[in-house]
């Protein structure tokens, strides 16, 4: 050990072994029956104790009848029953989001630059928002009787800015090994764990994000010493006394994979494979395509019946990848890694809906786009491991330029506090490099892309009537450094107010304690 | 103008020849008296910006910085109107040059944890003016770095140095410019599990070094077993005659205070306080003890149980007690290099405007990353500011400094102008069409 870690705080990234803990999953109690209608909306959630055969019982009544076949001769039903029907087999959300958007009143800022997240900026500009939804954007708008009136002159109203990497909650602070829950580096194939599993809802970092980053929504991800690290959650930023609490609902999972230096060291340094990248890319593809068989028994299971095949954890997950209910967030650094890891996309028949980091994605924008996958990228980090050796500061531009979806993210509890910074300064390295980005397209890769990229841009991610009310009213022009929010709403609820001591979070671990109150 | 640029021009190395020749031997040779006039000046200071002032410096040292500055005679004069004439600044607690990539061990010389050296270790000789960070950060106006060693074995990392970034071999500004000790939660696990055991290790230390003095041939400083070694010893004896500075981590309030309570039983200590997250909580007593700081400067997170009390008016809180503050990148990620100081400075402006925090003026803001840092290693009359005599370390911004926008457009450091491409400029260029031509991308 040296003195390094107490002077930097180190990404989970850079130090995936960090977490060495074993943490026993404790297997579920019953199996939740979930039905969703057409939208995927979850419609109702019955509990049943006696696992998947009982599930298919259950969920008789929605479905219509089987054909018949020959049975085996193990089968102990009585008769042949028909299939569940698709999806429903087990249940897709058994830990379901319980957040409620706090009350909030109908409010008029006006007089401001309003950047609209869809690439517009409004000079003069006003935005209406009233039952935790935007109402409208524009000029002239005028209040509802009784509406809050803000005036906004020298201000800037935009979307709330939504962070694609995060750790918030799974490597809170403070950072001691009791806390340390974002790798469960125990095993190179971890799809079973669920980050929201790990997610303490205490930690003082969702306040800092929310007061002094004007974060609305974030996506809290496994870390990165696995090639396949577990599920990932998207968090509405509101405390809450539990994950539920926050979890945004209806957001699609993520699954958070990682290729490259990380999962060969932790598992290399302990004689076990992958110790190389193409050991990775090997237990990559074995999993896969035990994924591939797992999802044909229970594809099958769910259409024609009969007896349900055994459950494993790991594997649903993995199911979900394979039918796009679950998007793939996968840590790479390289380029030419990247370009197989997307081969290897297509060769199991998934998507890689972003590489997060992706410090050379600026050398191959034009197959990001062709492969229409997302990049997630800092600002500036470079040098700090061999695989970010060439990072540049041009990154995110010179995607922007080749027109590849790319987006800003922080892995980072400081940074998380200052992504507009970071895009600002994206923004000048593009400049430098001779391409300019707009006010209002620049804000594209704070909201609307991160939402994309986490399947939730039809409900938040910029400032379109209908969507949710996740807004930041800035004190100044938010590209500036001198700039700091001043109102944060989340779901028309306003949850931080520069000028009001009492809309500012005070989470339970910093209550009572040094500096509980003060300004951060 | 056209004198000037022509000038600039043969001042410049060319980039591809630097690149093939390595870098110049040293920077010994001056290039006459150099005249920035129109800019916005930055001294670095402290005080507020200057419109339209004018900046001197011959033969590597500063003339004159300010308002009605008049051109010598036979000067370079260089038209930065519309531009931002600054102090180059100093990075405040740094691994430049001792690291090629940090998680790479092979390339890292920062800590020795396998050594039996502890105080005696001087990293000078280890540092590497080719390391892409030096280039890197240059071109983001950094200028000079505060360089340490970080804890190994022993709760004494060894002694750190002052180097240019300037494109020549000629790098170490200062060597063992100060000595680096961790006494906090990092001083704990070192020297085997508490805090106690890190004061009973420093006194001890201290204690065998005072040995030393009066018995160098009795010392036992070969044993294999020996806490101190010979030259872990002399360096102890600088550190307690007040001849090195000691640069010391703490960050908790209670540790600080044990920290500057050091000084009842070595009174000769130079102390500096390294992190100091906590250090609002005793700002006064920092003051009163005469105390430099150099901070993390943005940290607002309770990271450990010794920053709890952790926020962004840390620094502004410190200052307005009086106490002498640079920044560093302590405490946080420094993965976008030095240059994100700049950044830090501008966010110090930024809470002034926010109910209930402390923030600073400009000025100030930028004296932490100018003579902030330098007068806390002790430097303030050679670097960190562009008053006469300093070294002439300027930088020509397009913009406001600490802007996000902004970006230097001519380094000088010991008044020679510097290449303005780096390895990561080199990598843009090739790359701005991001498909292979006629040839590989190898061959661009």
């Amino acid at each position: 050990m040296n003195g390094l870690e107490g002077l930097r705080l180190p990404s989970p990234d850079n130090f995936a072994q960090r977490a060495e803990g074993m943490t026993g999953l404790d297997k579920p109690a019953g199996l939740p029956i979930v039905q969703r209608n057409e939208k995927g909306d979850r419609m109702k959630t019955r509990w049943s104790r006696a696992g998947a055969a009982t599930a298919a019982v259950l969920a008789l009544a929605a479905c219509t009848g089987g054909n018949d076949r020959p049975r085996s001769a193990n089968e102990t039903a009585p008769k042949r029953e028909p299939g569940p029907g698709l999806g429903k087999g087990y249940a897709h959300d058994p830990y379901p989001s319980t957040y409620r958007a706090y009350p909030g009143v109908a409010t008029l800022v006006r007089n401001a630059t309003v950047i609209d997240g869809e690439g517009g900026l409004i000079q003069n500009g006003a935005v209406l928002f009233a039952d935790g939804k935007v109402v409208a954007i524009g000029q002239g708008l005028d209040a509802p009787a009784g509406a809050t009136v803000i005036d906004a002159a020298g201000k800037w109203v935009t979307p709330g800015i939504i962070d694609i990497h995060s750790h918030l909650g799974d490597y809170p602070s403070p950072g001691v090994q009791a806390n340390s829950d974002g790798n469960e580096a125990t095993d190179p194939i971890t799809a079973d764990v669920w980050a929201e599993h790990s997610v303490w809802p205490q930690d003082p970092g969702f306040g800092r994000a929310l007061m002094n980053g004007g974060v609305t929504t974030l996506q809290i991800l496994p870390g990165s010493a696995n090639l396949m690290g577990g599920r990932s959650v998207v968090l509405k930023n509101v405390y809450s006394r539990t994950m539920q609490g926050m979890k945004f609902p209806g957001a699609p999972y993520g699954l958070k994979m990682a290729c490259g230096e990380n999962p060969k060291r932790v598992y290399g340094g302990r004689n076990r494979k992958p110790a190389t990248r193409m050991g990775n890319v090997a237990v990559d593809r074995a999993t896969w395509a035990r994924a591939a068989a797992y999802k044909r028994k229970w594809d099958k299971y769910e259409v024609d019946g009969g007896t349900a095949p055994d459950r494993d954890i790991a594997m649903d997950t993995l199911r979900d990848v394979l039918s796009g209910e679950i998007l793939i967030q996968n840590h790479c650094y390289r380029a030419d890694e990247m370009a197989v890891v997307l081969d290897m996309a297509k060769e199991f028949g998934y998507k890689v809906t972003a590489f997060h980091h992706a410090v050379e994605a600026y050398k191959i924008g034009d197959l990001l786009k062709s492969n229409g996958t997302c990049a997630a990228v800092w600002a500036d980090w470079y040098g700090f491991k061999m695989e970010s050796y060439d990072g540049i500061g041009a990154n995110l531009a010179l995607l922007e330029k080749a027109g590849a979806c790319a987006t800003i993210h922080s892995d980072d509890a400081n940074g998380i506090q200052r992504l507009n910074q970071e895009v600002a300064k994206a923004r000048a390295y593009g400049r430098k490099a001779g391409f300019e980005i707009s006010d209002g397209a620049a804000w594209k890769w704070l909201s609307l892309g991160p939402a994309k990229a986490l399947g939730i841009a039809d409900r938040t991610g910029s400032l379109v009537a209908g969507k949710m009310a996740d807004v930041v009213l800035w004190n100044g022009n938010p590209y500036s450094v001198y700039t700091r929010p001043e109102k944060v709403w989340v779901d028309g609820a306003l949850l931080y107010d520069a000028n009001d001591p009492k809309r500012r979070p005070v989470s339970d671990f910093e209550l009572g304690q040094p500096g509980s109150g003060d300004v951060k | 103008m056209k004198r000037a640029l022509l000038l600039l021009a043969t001042m410049l190395a060319s980039p591809a020849a630097a690149q093939t020749a390595g870098l110049p031997q040293s920077n010994t040779l001056r290039d006459g008296t150099v005249a920035i006039t129109g800019g916005t000046v930055a001294i670095g200071d402290g005080s507020a910006p200057i419109q339209n002032g004018t900046v001197v410096f011959r033969d590597g040292r500063i003339v004159a910085a300010g308002q009605g500055v008049a051109v010598p005679a036979g000067a370079t004069v260089i038209d930065a109107a519309g531009k931002w004439v600054a102090a180059g600044m100093v990075a405040g607690f740094t691994d430049m040059g001792l690291v090629d990539a940090a998680g790479v061990g092979e390339s890292n010389d920062s800590s020795a944890n396998n050594s039996p050296f502890g105080a005696g270790i001087d990293i000078a000789p280890a540092i590497n003016p080719a390391s892409i960070a030096i280039a890197n950060e240059r071109l983001g106006g950094i200028t000079r770095a505060i360089v340490s060693p970080r804890g190994g074995d022993s709760i004494f990392a060894g002694q750190g140095a002052v180097i240019d970034l300037g494109n020549d071999i000629d790098i170490v500004t200062r060597a063992r410019a100060f000595q680096y000790v961790e006494l906090g939660e990092d001083g704990g696990r070192i020297a085997g599990g508490s805090r106690p055991a890190a004061y009973a290790m420093l006194r001890d230390l201290l204690g065998q070094a005072q040995d030393y003095r009066r018995s160098p041939a009795a010392f036992d400083g070969r044993g294999k077993d020996a806490l101190l070694k010979r030259a872990d010893a002399q360096a102890l004896l600088d550190v307690l005659d007040g001849k090195t500075r000691l640069l010391v981590h703490a960050e908790r309030a209670s540790d600080i205070r044990a920290v500057l309570g050091l000084t009842a039983t070595y009174p000769a200590l130079k102390l500096v306080l390294l992190g100091a997250t906590e250090g609002w909580l005793v700002a006064r007593e920092i003051a009163a003890a005469r105390v430099p700081v150099i901070a993390s400067a943005l940290a607002d997170l309770p990271a450990s149980f010794e920053q709890l009390a952790a926020t962004e008016s840390n620094v502004g809180r410190l200052r307005a007690a009086g106490v002498e503050v640079g920044i560093s990148t302590v405490g946080a990620n420094d993965a976008p290099g030095e240059h994100v100081l700049a950044q830090f400075a501008g966010n110090l402006v930024a809470i002034a405007k926010v109910p209930g925090h402390t923030g600073l003026s400009w000025g100030e803001a930028f004296r932490t990353v100018a003579a902030g840092p330098a007068a806390a290693i002790g430097m303030e009359a050679e670097i960190g500011s562009l008053r006469p005599g300093r070294r002439a370390d300027v930088v020509i911004w397009d913009g406001d400094p600490l802007e996000l926008s902004s970006a230097p457009t001519q380094v000088f450091i010991d008044g020679r102008a510097q290449p303005m491409d780096s390895r990561q400029t080199r990598l843009r260029d090739r790359y701005l069409q991001p498909q292979e031509d006629t040839l590989p991308k190898a061959y661009r």
